[in-house]
């Protein structure tokens, strides 16, 4: 089952290394990892997902706790988190296909960030699951390159980790 | 006050109370020895090979519950250094590292004697800190020893370019307090959990306390025999904890695990409440313990949360200071478990393993009969450095405690351990009697701190077990699924009296059972160190 993460850490350097290095010890597999500085400078959030049984995901929560530099832990209850990844993408195009590609866009929610005489580029912000889809409509268009952030989330409501 | 940074260091650790440094000297940390010079408060061993720094710091933080330092040069010094901080680690012993590095300018580009430290031992450090600027050092050096300290102690890593040693920091202040926002450790029990632990214990039939190293490092020995003997239940320990009860206290039961006695498994199997006390159940120490926690009710006692859950899943955790854990319990009163029955059985079964006879053979001596002899000619409060094989099975098993201490390496089992580790024990307590008990094989990696001996006069007495090979690896080797032994014989070894010799302590051997007794008065006898070597025949195991 994939859970979600969130560890909110000190600003610093090396942090990351740490957070890894207990992760590819007991090997355990990093879906996607995303991090960023938060509203507090000092601090940034790191968003992991994983797959793996739910007691490796508690003990996983432990030995992140331990770490000096983590300052909270928590796995994000599925049911209730917003869940978003960013992806850009680059697809062949030329003046026969731009149209079509267009509607897929339009019914993703996708935008057209780049163009050129023989490519379109576009960004798409949603849940993972509607990024795939997304990527799955581009295939026929020869995709060239793809970049995926890995999801950040936070949880639904009023409250803060 | 403007000063460089090699003086804050020094400052700093004035200020955490620090009188002893063990380490070894290089380029990079040529700033610091010039400040360390000019600081007579503090003492410093030169070791003979870094690793040793470590383990000599273990010994010193283990016997003085304070946090044991050690210095080393950058690169080679640093790398030879792992080994005693990852020892440190799996033991979680109180330890500050300190490291020089390349300039902080350099840094990356590999130049002579860059390694990256830091990351070398993120795995088995509490914490590290490169630094960076010597403005931040006071910080540094108050976090580091804190953490090193605190919650569930273990090594951190100071790493200091050689230009922040020299930087001079125009106006320096030491914060009297730390703040670490990620940093907590729990102290106080859950007060509703500390009222299941003593219900389950006061309806127990046949209740079992585990005792790890968690209790020495507590400094709660007083508070768990207290809990002990309050509600009259047995205890067993494992390596780690091996010296919390003396031998012939009714209570005691020996060590459990693959290597232990006999009567404190049987015990284990049997127990119907299984209260764990600052231990982590590590394979060594509970073999199965799926199978342990199907067949009773377990409590588990421990200042890291992480450990709950981790080998064993307890019926009821209960995390903070085993201090104040087991002081908490003691406050409350509850009828104590009708568990009479059940003492008079683990009696009988320690009494047999006490008792046992062990086999003799002509031209050697046998570890057990030995280690049984020495122990109750030892100081009520000897400390006795146990290294790695056989020797250390022998020694936990049978060797009398008093009120002393037994201090091994349990967690990373390294081989040389005892020596240095004894060597610090000195340094700190020169008047407390220091025996260390090694292996020819475990002598060999360490023999080189003879001189440390030898430098400051020490008194230790080696006993030195001389089977001719790495006994305990030997003996699997004899056993399925192996083909037999290989590798192992220690051919080539010196003649250890003439070595002994070479440092200027005596020696002397033990080869024959019926002079047993006057060889170990002898030994003990001679003033400073001395060198006993025990002719061990290399067949002997461990089950013997
Ligand atoms: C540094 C290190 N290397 C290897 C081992 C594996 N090992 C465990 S016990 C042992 C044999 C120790 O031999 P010796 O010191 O002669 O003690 P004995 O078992 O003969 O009493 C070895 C090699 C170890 N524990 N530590
Ligand atoms: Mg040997």
């Amino acid at each position: 089952m994939k859970q979600t993460i969130s560890v909110l850490v000190e600003n610093r350097a090396g942090v990351l290394n740490r957070i890894t290095s207990l992760f590819s010890r007991r090997a355990f597999n990093i879906d996607s990892l995303a991090v960023g500085v938060t509203d507090d400078l000092t601090l940034s959030r790191i968003t992991i997902i994983v797959d793996n049984g739910n007691s490796v995901v508690e003990q996983v929560e432990k030995q992140l706790n331990k770490l000096v530099e983590v300052i909270k832990v928590r796995t994000l209850d599925e049911s209730s988190l917003i869940g978003r990844e960013l992806m850009i993408i680059k697809v062949s195009a030329n003046k026969n296909n731009r149209e079509q590609i267009m509607t897929i866009c339009n019914i993703c929610g996708a935008k057209v960030a780049d163009i050129s005489p023989t490519s379109m580029t576009m960004e798409l912000s949603d849940t993972p699951d509607r990024v795939r889809t997304f990527e799955d409509m581009m295939r026929p268009y020869n995709i060239l390159e793809v970049a995926r952030t890995g999801v950040i989330a936070l949880q639904k409501g009023g409250g803060k980790i | 006050m403007e000063m460089t940074g090699a003086r804050i260091l020094m400052e700093g650790l004035l200020r955490e109370r620090v009188e002893h440094i063990f380490g070894y000297a290089g380029a990079t940390i040529c700033p610091i020895m010039d400040a360390l010079m000019e600081t007579p408060e503090i003492g410093y061993t030169l070791v003979r090979t870094e690793q040793n720094a470590g383990h000599m710091a273990s010994g010193y933080a283990r016997i003085t519950g304070k946090v044991g330092v050690c210095i080393v040069t950058s690169g080679p010094g640093a790398t030879n250094l792992i080994t005693g901080i990852a020892t440190a680690y799996m033991d979680s012993i109180p330890m500050v590292a300190i490291t020089g590095q390349v300039p902080s300018n350099l840094l990356g580009r590999d130049i002579f004697q860059e390694v990256d430290i830091t990351g070398a031992v993120t795995p088995f450090t509490k914490h590290n800190y490169l630094v960076k600027d010597a403005a931040q050092l006071p910080r540094v050096l108050k976090e580091a020893f804190y953490i090193a300290s605190t919650g569930r102690p273990g090594p951190v890593l100071i790493d200091i370019p050689v230009d922040i040693q020299e930087q001079v920091v125009p106006d320096v202040t030491f914060p009297e307090e730390v703040h670490i926002r990620g940093y907590k450790p729990s102290v106080r029990g859950n007060d509703l959990q500390i009222k299941r632990v003593a219900e389950a214990i006061s309806q127990a039939k046949q209740p079992l306390i585990c005792a790890g190293g968690g209790v020495w490092l507590a400094q709660a020995r007083e508070e768990l025999v207290a809990l002990a003997e309050r509600y009259a239940i047995p205890v067993v320990k494992t390596m780690m904890g091996i010296s919390l009860l003396p031998v012939d206290h009714p209570l005691n039961m020996g060590m459990i695990g693959a290597h232990g006695n006999r009567c404190a498994n049987k015990a284990l199997a049997k127990s119907d409440l299984l209260i764990m006390v600052g231990t982590r159940a590590a394979d060594r120490a509970i073999i199965s313990p799926d199978e342990i926690q199907r067949r009773m009710a377990t409590i588990h006692i421990d200042v890291d949360p992480a450990e709950i859950g981790k080998n064993m899943q307890a019926a009821i955790p209960l995390v903070g200071d085993v201090k104040v854990i087991l002081q908490q319990l003691l406050a409350l009163e509850v009828p104590a478990p009708d568990a009479a029955a059940w003492r008079a059985c683990l009696k009988e079964y320690r009494r047999a393993e006490l008792t046992r006879e062990f086999p003799r053979r002509e031209g050697s001596v046998f570890p057990g009969t030995v280690l049984r002899k020495l122990g109750w000619r030892l100081d009520d409060d000897a400390v006795v450095c146990v290294d790695v094989g056989q020797n250390q099975i022998f020694a936990c098993k049978y060797l009398p405690q008093k009120h002393g201490r037994l201090l091994t390496s349990g967690g990373l089992g390294t081989m040389g351990y005892a020596l240095p580790a004894a060597i610090g024990v000195k340094v700190a307590r020169p008047d407390r009697q220091t025996v260390v008990v090694c292996g020819d094989g475990s002598f060999q990696m360490a023999m080189n701190e003879l001189a440390a001996i030898r430098c400051a006069d020490m008194d230790i007495k080696i006993v030195l077990f001389r089977n001719h090979v790495l006994g305990l690896v030997h003996q699997l080797q004899k056993a399925e699924p192996y083909h037999g032994p290989y590798g192992v014989a220690l051919d080539g070894s010196p003649d250890f009296e003439s070595i002994a010799a070479a440092y200027g302590i005596p020696s002397m051997v033990a080869d024959d059972e019926d002079k047993l007794d006057e060889t170990l008065d002898r030994f003990l006898g001679t003033r400073g160190s001395c060198v006993l070597i025990c002719e061990v025949h290399p067949d002997v195991g461990t089950n013997d």
